[in-house]
């Protein structure tokens, strides 16, 4: 069948809505994002279909993922008149158990994670919540109500944990096209741009060009146009990407049309990083079920708009995330960026004009259309508006993916969403904007995140990776960390990026062996200032940051290496040692069992000892130790 | 930036022309700007790219054999070694730099008995450090062939090690 007007996408949504909504059998859908497979969701699926196949009335589906990846693998369940339940940490041995709890209505508190009160989609205000003459279980909290997603608002991943992302049709049955057909139909590119602008949408890659711009400037360039989605997603530690394509992927193709019907473009490409690759399996059964449903090709909806999207990958090389090295990937070369005096919109990809947007900025146009300019303008701040993905991740209790509106405070996100640092130990930064970005102290958590607050410190919002960390965190350790991850992906066409980081490693590096010396510091300075100055692109223009913005807060832990020859978190080994402390050690023979080396010696309930000559600071004693007995000297 | 390995001449192995054509020719349409997904493909067929296939690519693309050894070396994907049988990619992205993914990576090298990039004597494991795969909240990760594991500690990795063979 193909979808010729918003009639036909209407009887569409409104059969597939039925079985979404009120399900005639138990329906479980089981989280499949790559996050959930592995923690294990893929065992539970197929646990599943082996002993549940036979049973008429259980359907098994798949879904992507919801956000609370802590929690994961996350199974709902819901049938037609009954609540919808999350249970969570449903391994394969817990499967069956979840479902016959669910059959039997029980609902015990090691399984379930909450009720939801109200699936609907940010698109879906006309329709009745489905679960509105529900009862609420008893001592079982509302979903929605959970700190991790009190404060949350999804746009960018409405249908992420919802849909099953292999199926059009659940995405239409929740307001999916709609806002491509009708601005096919009623609007004018004029207006589509104005709308774009209006709602001050900004790119949501890291740098926050404003969208409705960037189009503008596109569309007025002559000859062949080309859409392009950066699927590159480089920064280490930043997931929203990924989750959007494998849990969202229609969003993207949406985002993308809307901006080829706009531009006036034939021909759209999204490179995704090969290190994805059930993001890219997932989009070509996309693209292939939107063609066949005529949202892709010729003639599109009966107009002589026509446009085709392919999918191109890259192959392990963070310059490519950068808008010149993207396109010269996408022809097949190397990526190595150029200098931008004549701009990507006017001559990019084939040197024509092409318009690049990030993958969340994409799936945030088709909400922006269909809900009006004003109604996105209201989320968010003063200059930046509507909502974020972060990726709250390394120590902290709740990691997962959070869509909050621009302007919450960092201490909100880590604390109230984040639930804190695990195992009661002492925050020591967040670290924002990847490789780009900065180290942000204790001090700075009442700022506010969005474009342009966080660059007052000397960090950017960038992409959305939100990296946690704790006491046991090194920050010259976490220095050396990104500028050795720069060496690697520097291009080598600039000597201020190419030579400049590898000075700064060296230097960092000694540092972290303890032969830092006086002057050290200030010679970092001195060469991240040059290396800003003066490189080709983005990634040497930024690569000091992290090592500048640790100076600026952390300068103690530096002078501690230089000075004293010490590494105050345990982290770098040749300036600390491990040791038992005979107050608190127990002799549970615990770090005894787990030492690889045999360095720890001691009988039953005896103190015990730590040979240092046989030890290699592999730190298993001091993570296995419950009674904090193994100290950092 | 990578320092650039000479061509491998090693080992000896039959080329499949046929499964080349068809990469090429019907799955790829000859088309320069494939480039490096054809040499994807390439090395999903040997595991890794062999020296002579890259010439008869070149040969059929027209695109000159310096260009396509350019692209092979600047992506840290292409191996122009033979690999082995089991690829470890050991997460050490920041999420999991934070939560002990190098502790991990050098419990690997310990046991292994190999750096970074290398292989094992008798081909059964090539270690690599990637940056980061995307399962950030799950991390400490490491990814063996297509499979994820999550949450490891140091003294999980012999444990994980015996289940490939
Ligand atoms: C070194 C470097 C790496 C980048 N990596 C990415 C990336 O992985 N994903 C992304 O969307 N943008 C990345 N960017 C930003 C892009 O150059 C570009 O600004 C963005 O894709 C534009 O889309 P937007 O306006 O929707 O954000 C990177 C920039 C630089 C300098
Ligand atoms: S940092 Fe390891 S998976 Fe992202």
């Amino acid at each position: 069948m193909k979808i010729q007007t918003i009639a036909d996408l209407e009887r569409l949504s409104r059969d597939y809505s039925a079985k979404l909504y009120y399900p005639e059998r138990i329906k479980v859908n089981i989280g499949m994002a790559s996050c959930g497979i592995g923690a294990g969701a893929q065992a539970s699926y197929k646990r599943a279909v082996e002993n549940l196949s036979d049973d008429k009335n259980i359907e098994i589906c798949r879904t992507g993922c919801i956000g609370f990846c802590e929690e994961e693998p996350l199974v709902e369940v819901l049938s037609k008149g009954k609540p919808r339940v999350m249970y969570r940490h449903i391994t394969e041995d817990k499967i069956i158990e979840a479902i016959e709890d669910y059959k039997n209505q029980e609902f015990k508190k090691k399984l379930v994670l909450g009720q939801m009160k109200d699936p609907r989609s940010i698109l879906e205000d006309e329709l009745e919540n489905p679960q509105a003459h529900i009862p609420a279980i008893d001592g079982i909290p509302y979903l929605e109500e959970i700190p991790f997603y009190r404060q949350q608002v999804k746009v960018a991943l409405r249908n992420c944990g919802y849909i099953d992302p292999e199926q059009i049709e659940e995405y239409i049955a929740r307001g999916g096209y709609f806002a491509f057909l009708r601005s096919l139909g009623e609007m004018s590119s004029r207006e589509i741009i104005a709308t774009i602008k209006e709602s001050g949408l900004r790119g949501r890659g890291g740098g926050g060009f404003p969208t409705g711009i960037k189009w503008e400037t596109c569309a007025k360039h002559r000859g062949e146009r080309y859409i392009i989605c950066n699927a590159d997603e480089g920064d280490p530690g930043a997931y929203m990407d990924r989750s959007v394509l494998e849990g969202d992927p229609h969003s993207v193709l949406e985002g993308m049309l809307i901006a080829g019907y706009a531009i006036g473009s034939k021909e759209g490409f999204i490179y995704v990083r090969h290190e994805y690759p059930l993001a890219v399996k997932r989009l070509i059964t996309a693209i292939k079920q939107a063609e066949s449903y005529g949202l892709l090709g010729d003639n599109i909806g009966g107009s002589d708009f026509s446009f085709r999207i392919k999918i191109s990958t890259g192959a392990g090389a963070f310059v490519c995330g950068e808008s010149t090295a993207l396109m010269a990937s996408l022809e097949g070369k190397v990526g190595r960026p150029r200098a931008k005096y004549v701009h990507t919109v006017e001559k990019g990809f084939r040197n024509m004009p092409s318009n690049l947007n990030n993958v969340e900025t994409y799936s945030n146009v088709p909400v922006i259309l269909l809900k009006g300019s004003k109604w996105y303008a209201g989320m968010g701040t003063q200059r930046s508006k509507g909502t974020k993905v972060f990726s709250l991740v390394g120590k902290v209790n709740n990691t997962g993916l959070v869509e909050v509106p621009m302007g919450i405070s960092l201490r909100e996100i880590v604390y109230d969403i984040g639930g804190g640092i695990p195992k009661k130990k002492e925050f020591k930064a967040v670290q924002t904007g990847g490789p780009s970005g900065g180290c942000i102290p204790e001090r700075y958590l009442d700022l506010g995140v969005d474009f342009d607050e966080l660059t007052k410190v000397g960090s950017i919002m960038g992409s959305g990776g939100m990296i946690v960390m704790d006491q046991d965190t090194c920050m010259v350790d976490v220095a050396r960390y990104f500028l050795d991850f720069l060496k690697e992906e520097s291009c080598g066409q600039c000597n201020p990026c190419r030579e400049g980081i590898k000075q700064m490693l060296d230097i960092l590096t000694d540092i972290c062996l303890g032969k830092g010396k006086d002057g050290d510091i200030e010679l970092l300075e001195e060469l991240g200032a040059m290396i800003q100055k003066f490189s080709l692109c983005g990634l040497g223009t930024s690569a000091p940051n992290p090592v500048l913005t640790t100076i600026v807060y952390f300068r103690d832990e530096y002078e501690a290496h230089i000075r004293d020859k010490k590494c105050p978190a345990g982290v770098c080994k040749a300036l600390f040692y491990y040791e038992i402390d005979k107050e608190k050690c127990t002799g549970c023979q615990v770090c005894a069992r787990k030492c690889p080396q045999e360095a720890i010696t001691g009988e039953k309930k005896k103190i015990h000892v730590l040979d240092q000559s046989k030890c290699i600071k592999c730190g298993i004693c001091y993570e296995a130790c419950k009674f904090d007995a193994v100290v950092v000297k | 930036m990578r320092e650039t390995t000479a061509l491998c001449t090693k080992p000896v192995i039959e080329l499949d022309f046929m499964e080349l054509d068809r990469i090429i020719d019907d799955e790829y349409s000859r088309d320069k700007e494939n480039l490096i997904m054809i040499l994807q493909a390439i090395q999903n067929t040997y595991n890794y790219l062999p020296k002579p296939t890259l010439a008869y690519l070149s040969e059929k693309t027209g695109v000159p054999l310096s260009q396509i050894y350019g692209v092979a070396t600047f992506y840290k994907t292409f191996s122009l070694e033979p690999r082995g049988k089991n690829i470890i990619y050991v997460c050490l992205g920041t999420a999991c730099h934070v939560r002990g993914g190098g502790k991990i990576m050098d419990r690997l090298k310990e046991i292994l008995r190999i750096d970074t990039g290398e292989t094992t004597e008798d081909m059964r494991f090539t270690l690599e450090g990637v940056r980061c795969i995307g399962c950030c909240s799950l991390g400490p990760v490491i990814k063996i062939n297509e499979d994820i594991h999550s949450r490891i500690s140091g003294d999980m990795v012999e444990n994980i090690l015996s289940k490939y063979a």
